[in-house]
């Protein structure tokens, strides 16, 4: 029987699989799993059925925890049910997990398996997660590739009904959820041929049920419980062969037969590595390459792990083994060994001594760990393997693919042995996230590997910036099965473009390319223009390779095909003319039927530009002469500055131009511990256009420097003195303040962090009186600026900040002169979250402790090679930490109780030494007022006397004093997190840390979906809006989480949205400050995910509270205590349709364009929940209360 | 009993009462309720030529935006499967209009290109219209840009969509023409068969507050009747097409003045705008009341009465008119 060959990757494999076998879904997003959730939330909505001919139900939860709880609930009722989840998430299941196989619930989860947070975080792929759960009582199924997670997640479903014990499938994140390859598609038929209706039958029969009622979930005493724990052992015992028997039977049906354990290699192989995941298949693929050139060699693929049986293992390993290393992918500090290698120890120990075992001698067995977090692990590092078991004694507890010259444990690899196929053409392409070279690479795979008899790969790197990202694309293709689940190595790529010709200042692009190679360059410079314009070791690599050089002008084509900054269709058809992998008519044709494909669904419009770019590439494609001699006089740029600190130079830098595979464990922390502040090293220049300012339009109101997100435009007032030694460029005018008469005003934007959002152009009120168009910034080109305003920025910097004691910060104007903490991040260009942190940063931020939860703004402010929470002059500086994603709240009450208790003891020990410091300074101290900014510098004052004092003093008590004298200056809590964290999986510790009436400030960066995971629904999604796992548009409406919060009585709530009142912000950021108990801020944060226009974010979060959609209130638990009423509404009743703001964003048009009549529906609703809610704002601000059974009535708050 | 039935673009219309392009045929429902009203046929709402393609191409541009860039979010919306942002939605609801009503229904399309979008034509015509109505709604900015290569383009773009249908086609025009009379006569030419005027261009307004330029809607009232009914009676007999007279249609007297000037109908939005769909019963009612007093047997009879070459002074409808207006004003100054 044939079947359909199409080419994806695993994640949508599996998901294929699992959306046909089950009836509930229960989902949750996290990388790299979220793709599995999304398409069964996405097939759901559309009505496409599973093999019983209904459509899943596919339900999103509040955390994996619940999802496992929802799946544990279903199959306990008789539903076959099933959810996809990884690292964090997966360990959130364990307890659920437990349950499930110690009632022997046939059931199978998908897991695409991730790096679990330990010293940092790591989205990338390894196996400490699936570790976690190896003692659960679930059987774990390994895939190894995007094929083989396609095939055992039916593997898995079939076993799991027979045998009772529930499977964990699971296969690489990235590498292998994310990896594009050509694989045959299961068809439904195959679907049923595998499953046995009798079995799920019988699952059912087995299900809760009124009808036939028992009771299951006892709790058991020491007298039974033992006994009925074993009871499960015959299920375990028959699972393994169980398991088998499938494998056989889909090799029947199929042609591909797997085992429990795989032996590929000599059938006399002498050394034997055995691992599991992808990669076994790098491995497999490198011994067959070895054995060729005469090696006897061989690898065991693990496939089932769990149940372990070591029978199916001896059977497997050749009888002429003599040294087996067996790789981890993951570490267990302090373990006698990685879990395989463990199980290997014991399995052949077991083998021997029961006689079950080929060989007769034991081996020497070796353990090792490769590839966490996704490190590459290539031929040559399964080279490295082999080549360490031919010595007498080979290492143990080794480790491969990494320099560790601190434990001295790394086997070393020569990185240029390839066993690549010479028929296998391989390509690499540097582009921009925004320029569409990731999609149009993937376009081209599917097209190759659907086209054509040619099996296709593909897989790409992105950077961990949200604006300006680089991407790098690995395309593999050939008449071959693809089996090289590692990156194109260096001098192994046929052709490699670069879509952004700024790469080749900074990046080494070519190292990939083969010698004979082709490049392909987008450049605005002509063919016999380009060649003087390339950086020397550019031109050196172009001639020492000897590679065919061509250049096309993108940019030009695209913007005369209307396409914009969006190259992706002109750079393909570039590659496919090039490359010749199709004929040149047929590879259009193809094009063109692919963007038809893609994009008819969008409309004609789009479909004819692309049919354009297409058309109008080829006559740009130029080749260029390759001149025999070097002839340029510059170099590549440096990653930073010669003035970086030591550590940036030497570890971060490698890092920023993708060389930090290189760092050896030496130049990494031990502890995961990094200094702040290093944004500002890392010159990204991302930004086409950045804001000039106008000294006679400006009114210097400090607007644009509030809502800037990448704080790169800032105001200071400073002494005309100064002045003498600017820059000849420097603009300058006289300060417009009124606290300081005489001084001068400048507004300096840092040319080389702004990504040109315009937002604060946006945001600025000044116009100019000549011409309305321009106002008192405008943009204008960077490059020619570049150079002048680095200048004037250093300057500036240079420039004395304002003395926070000598302003009140209570004005946006006077607010915005404070220096930012919080600089230059990653964020999306337009972020709607970052002002709310910056503000924050500069207000308290030499005072504040964050615990900031996982999500954007642990990413942006957290993820490296740089990050931008920062210090000042005076080396202070809010100090970040992130933990989880579920566990924020308490994260940072732990911060409150540390500064609680150590406060509380510091002034405990000052009184107990109050003889020996000095009773006036005792007193002083201990009294202190600490409410402004001057109480907080004197109080800093006392304590540095304190401590000089101290320093005298031979007393254990001064000791003592000496550490936690600095928790006598106050000190702030900020616990920051998304609406996903506070409305779902952090709700329940959020809720307790209200309730706990400690001093902590919440702030709440509420987008209205998981941003980070890529739009994913909350409970803060507002109704009628379409989000992933809501893909018919949120059919009820946002929880409101103020209002919840405000029934406390105790918490000080406010909801702000900066765009629609800076000054409302402002004031509530101040207020909860100052709150001595706990505060929550709800920040309407635009996000690139609601599909605006982001340079009109400020304008939607103005519409959003005019509208009524966004009621603008604080409630003060203060004002109860002056009689007043705690509520007070800051914005004005609802008076615009709720349409007239929701319909800007796409993400409420695309269910209009998609099913207008769900969308009239919800929109309605959501109008009427507008109303309805602004009327209970409304009675609650006006209610007057008896309070405390005083007898006096408050009355509504006048503010 | 009067008869109030005419003929327009061939279509037998009970009454001289159209609906024009508006937001109130969005709905299936309004489309019933004008037709409940009385009004003997429904112009559908425009589809924008610039909308199908501006919609087309910001769906795109924001389903595209940021994907591909971040591992963690390679897209930010899920697939819908399908969209309306092609002309699906509106031909969906001239096919239900007309399984609803018995009224004809009238396509509109605004646009100014002679692109691929003239395809919506045929569409329109096979998702059942009875007429089509091409709005030609354009704002010429570019100085290099000559009438007679603009009025080249509108009357090159109408015979397109002629040849692409076979159904009755009308062309609206704005008033803004130097020659109207020969443009009219090279758009029958080009095979339209009908001439609505005019269009009304919304005007934006200033906001001297805040600098800003503000879009503005005011609906018309029954003073701006008089430009259309010139011009309606200055072409009725000179040019070979049916009339609509649109702007300013409020009363029955409206719909009377518009058929005597050579209107084969009067089509009106603003007054149902301002007062319900239920004002077209009133303004039928008036205007069979008004015949009924005056003793006219029929609509048929009063058309094209009082056009330019009808009345005893067709002077009146040139320039004198308007040097007779300012001496009169001037007169009542005096006294």
């Amino acid at each position: 029987m044939s079947r359909q060959v199409i080419t994806i990757d695993a994640n949508e494999a599996v998901a294929h699989v699992a959306y046909r076998l089950n009836e509930v879904i229960a989902i949750y997003p996290i990388t790299p799993s979220s793709g599995m959730g999304e398409l069964a939330d996405e097939w759901s909505a559309k009505g496409i059925p599973n093999i019983w001919g209904t459509v899943p139900l596919v339900v999103e939860m509040q955390s994996e925890g619940g999802a496992a709880g929802a799946v544990h609930g279903a199959l306990q009722t008789g539903s076959l049910c099933t959810t996809f989840t990884a690292s964090q998430g997966l360990l959130l299941m364990i307890p659920n997990m437990y349950k499930i196989a110690g009632e022997l619930t046939p059931a199978v989860i998908h897991v695409s398996a991730r790096t679990v947070a330990t010293h940092a975080l790591s989205i990338f792929g390894d196996h400490s997660d699936v570790m976690a759960t190896r003692q659960t009582g679930w059987a774990l199924l390994a895939s190894r590739s995007v094929q083989e997670a396609h095939d055992n997640a039916l593997i898995a479903q079939a076993a799991t009904l027979e045998s009772r014990v529930p499977f964990l499938h699971f296969f690489d994140g990235f590498r292998t959820s994310h990896e594009i390859n050509k694989i045959e598609f299961l068809s439904e038929d195959d679907l049923r041929a595998m499953i046995d209706y009798e079995l799920v039958s019988q699952h059912r029969a087995r299900a809760l049920s009124p009808d036939h009622p028992f009771i299951r979930g006892t709790a058991q005493n020491p007298d039974v419980f033992f006994q009925a724990r074993e009871r499960c052992n015959p299920y375990y015992e028959a699972c393994p062969e169980i398991v088998q028997k499938v494998m056989d039977r889909f090799a029947q049906l199929t042609g591909r037969q797997y085992h429990l354990f795989d032996y590929a290699g000599a059938p006399d192989a002498e050394r034997v590595i055995i691992l599991m995941g992808s990669g076994a298949e790098t491995a497999e693929e490198t011994a067959r390459y070895l054995i060729e050139r005469g090696e006897k060699v061989g690898v065991v693929t693990v496939h089932l792990y769990r149940p372990f049986s070591a029978r199916h293992l001896m059977k497997a390993l050749p009888a002429t083994v003599r040294k087996i290393a067996v790789l981890d992918r993951t570490k267990e500090p302090g373990a006698a060994g990685e879990p395989l290698y463990e199980d290997v120890v014991a399995a052949v120990y077991e083998g021997l001594s029961q006689g079950f075992a080929p060989f007769k001698q034991a081996p020497v067995i070796v353990g090792g760990r490769y590839g966490l977090s996704s490190k590459e692990f290539t031929p040559a590092m399964v080279k490295a393997v082999f080549d360490e078991l031919q010595k007498d004694q080979p290492r143990n507890h080794f480790t491969v693919g990494i320099e560790d010259d601190v434990s001295r444990l790394s086997l070393s690899y020569d990185p240029s042995f390839s066993i690549e196929d010479p028929q296998t053409v391989r390509c690499v392409f540097f582009g921009l996230g925004a320029d569409g070279t990731v999609s149009a690479n993937k376009n081209s795979i599917k097209i190759i590997g659907e086209e054509t008899d040619n099996y296709a790969q593909g897989y790409f790197v992105y950077d961990s910036k949200k604006s300006g990202s680089v991407t790098i694309s690995h395309l593999r293709f050939g008449p071959k099965p693809i089996r090289a689940p590692y990156l194109i190595g260096e001098g192994d790529a046929n052709f490699v473009a670069c879509h952004q010709f700024s790469f080749l200042e900074r990046l080494d692009v070519l190292k990939y390319a083969k010698p004979g190679g082709i490049f392909l360059l987008n450049s605005i410079y002509p063919a016999d223009k380009v060649w003087d314009e390339l950086p020397r070791e550019v031109q050196e690599e172009i001639i020492a390779k000897k590679l065919r050089f061509y250049v096309i002008d993108a940019y030009e084509v695209a913007n005369k095909t209307g396409m914009g900054g969006r190259i992706n269709t002109i750079m393909q058809t570039c590659f496919f003319a090039i490359s010749g992998v199709l004929p040149q008519d047929e590879a259009i044709a193809q094009i063109k039927k692919s963007i038809q494909k893609t994009y008819g669904k969008r409309g004609e419009a789009v479909v004819q530009r692309n049919f354009a770019a297409v058309d109008q590439a080829l006559a740009h494609l130029q080749e260029v002469k390759v001149p025999d001699k070097v002839t340029a006089t510059r170099t590549r740029r440096k990653p930073v500055a010669d003035e970086a600190p030591e550590f940036v130079r030497e570890t971060l830098a490698p890092m920023m131009i993708f060389e930090g595979d290189r760092l050896p464990v030496s130049k990494l922390p031990a502890d995961g511990t990094f200094p702040s502040g290093t944004a500002k090293w890392e010159k990204r220049n991302i930004a086409l256009e950045i804001p000039v300012w106008d000294p006679e339009v400006c009114i210097q109101c400090g607007k644009c420097v509030m809502v800037c997100p990448h704080a790169v435009i800032r105001q200071k007032v400073y002494d005309p003195k100064y002045l003498e030694n600017a820059p000849a460029t420097f603009k300058s005018t006289d300060a417009r303040f009124k606290e300081f008469p005489g001084m001068k005003y400048t507004l300096q934007v840092s040319p080389e962090d702004c990504t040109g959002c315009a937002l604060c152009v946006e945001a600025c009120p000044a116009k100019n009186k000549s011409q309305v168009g321009l106002k008192a910034i405008n943009m204008a080109p960077q490059p020619p600026l570049r150079e002048q305003e680095r200048e004037n920025w250093e300057f500036f910097l240079s420039l004395p900040e304002v003395d926070r004691a000598a302003i009140s910060v209570s004005t946006v104007k006077n607010s915005q002169l404070l220096e930012p903490l919080f600089e230059f991040s990653g964020a999306c260009a337009g972020c709607g979250e970052t002002p709310y942190l910056k503000l924050m940063s500069q207000l308290f931020g030499d005072r504040v402790v964050i615990a900031n939860a996982t999500g954007c703004s642990s990413i942006y402010g957290g993820n490296l090679p740089t990050t931008p929470w920062t210090f000042n002059r005076e080396g202070r500086g809010p100090a970040w930490s992130n933990s989880l994603f579920e566990d924020n709240a308490e994260f940072g009450l732990g911060m409150r109780l540390t500064i609680d208790k150590q406060t509380e003891f510091a002034r405990e020990l000052l009184q107990s030494l109050a003889a020996q410091v000095g009773e006036s300074l005792v007193d002083a101290i201990l009294k202190a007022d600490q409410r402004s900014e001057a109480g907080i510098r004197e109080q800093r004052q006392r304590v540095a006397l304190l401590k000089e004092r101290l320093a005298g003093i031979n007393d254990l008590r001064a000791r003592l004093l000496m550490d936690v004298a600095d928790f006598l200056v106050r000190k702030s809590v900020w616990i920051v997190g998304g609406d996903g964290w506070a409305y779902d999986i952090g709700y329940g510790g959020l809720d307790h840390v209200l309730a706990s009436g400690r001093d902590v400030n919440i702030l709440v960066l509420d987008t209205e979906v998981y941003s980070n995971t890529g739009g994913q629904a909350s409970k803060a999604t507002p109704r009628a809006a379409v989000a992933k796992f809501a893909a018919n548009g949120k059919g009820l409406p946002k929880k409101d989480l103020g209002l919840i919060a405000m029934t406390y009585g105790y918490v000080y709530v406010a909801k702000v949205a900066m765009g629609a009142n800076d000054q409302h912000t402002l004031k509530a950021f101040l207020e909860a400050d100052a709150y001595e108990g706990p505060s929550l801020i709800i920040a309407y944060s635009h996000c690139i995910a609601h599909g605006i226009d982001m340079r009109k974010g400020l304008d939607q979060q103005r519409l959003a509270v005019q509208s009524g959609a966004w009621p603008l209130f604080r409630y003060n638990p203060m004002l109860l205590d002056e009689g007043k009423n705690p509520l007070i509404l800051d914005s004005k009743e609802p008076s615009i349709p709720l349409a007239d703001y929701v319909y800007n964003e796409t993400r409420y048009r695309m269910l209009a364009q998609s099913d207008e009549q769900r969308a009239e529906l919800l929109l309605k609703a959501a109008q009427e929940d507008v109303k309805r809610r602004w009327l209970q704002y409304k009675q609650m601000a006006e209610m007057v209360m008896k309070i405390n059974g005083n007898g006096h009535e408050s009355a509504p708050a006048q503010d | 009993m009067v008869e109030l039935k005419t003929q327009y673009l061939g279509l037998e219309l009970k009454n001289p009462l159209v609906a024009s392009a508006s937001p109130l045929s969005k709905k299936l429902d309004g489309i019933r309720r004008l037709e409940d009203a009385g009004v003997s046929a429904v112009v559908m709402y425009s589809l924008f030529e610039e909308q199908i393609v501006h919609e087309s191409l910001a769906l795109d541009h924001y389903l595209t935006r940021g994907s591909d860039s971040f591992a963690e979010a390679l897209t930010y919306f899920p697939d819908l499967g399908r969209y309306n942002v092609g002309p699906e939605g509106y031909l969906e609801l001239i096919r239900k209009a007309k399984e609803s009503v018995s009224i004809p229904i009238i396509g509109s399309l605004n646009g100014v290109s002679s692109g691929g979008w003239i395809e919506y034509a045929r569409l329109i015509q096979e998702a059942g219209a009875d007429a089509l109505e091409l709005n030609l709604y354009y704002l010429p900015t570019d100085p290099a840009l000559t009438a007679e290569e603009l009025e080249a383009n509108y009357v090159a773009l109408v015979a397109d969509i002629r040849k692409q249908i076979r159904i009755p086609l009308a062309v609206k025009l704005s008033p803004f023409f130097t020659a109207l009379p020969n443009f009219a006569h090279k758009l029958a030419q080009a095979g339209a068969n009908g001439l609505v005027l005019f269009n009304r261009f919304y005007q934006p307004d200033f906001d001297i507050e805040t600098l800003e330029v503000v879009p503005s809607l005011v609906l018309s009232t029954s003073d701006e009747l008089r430009l259309p009914l010139r011009w309606i009676a200055i072409l009725y007999g000179r040019v070979a097409v049916d009339m609509a007279l649109s702007s300013g249609v409020h009363t029955g007297q409206d719909v009377i003045k518009a058929l005597m000037a050579g209107a084969k109908v009067a089509m009106t939005t603003s007054a149902l705008l301002k007062h319900g769909v239920k004002r077209a019963s009133e303004i039928l009612q008036e205007m069979q009341e008004w015949m009924e007093t005056f003793e006219y047997q029929s609509v048929q009879q009063m058309i094209g009465s009082m056009s330019q070459q009808a009345v005893a002074e067709p002077a009146a409808f040139e320039r004198a008119n308007y040097m007779k207006a300012l001496l009169t004003y001037d007169n009542r100054m005096i006294y």
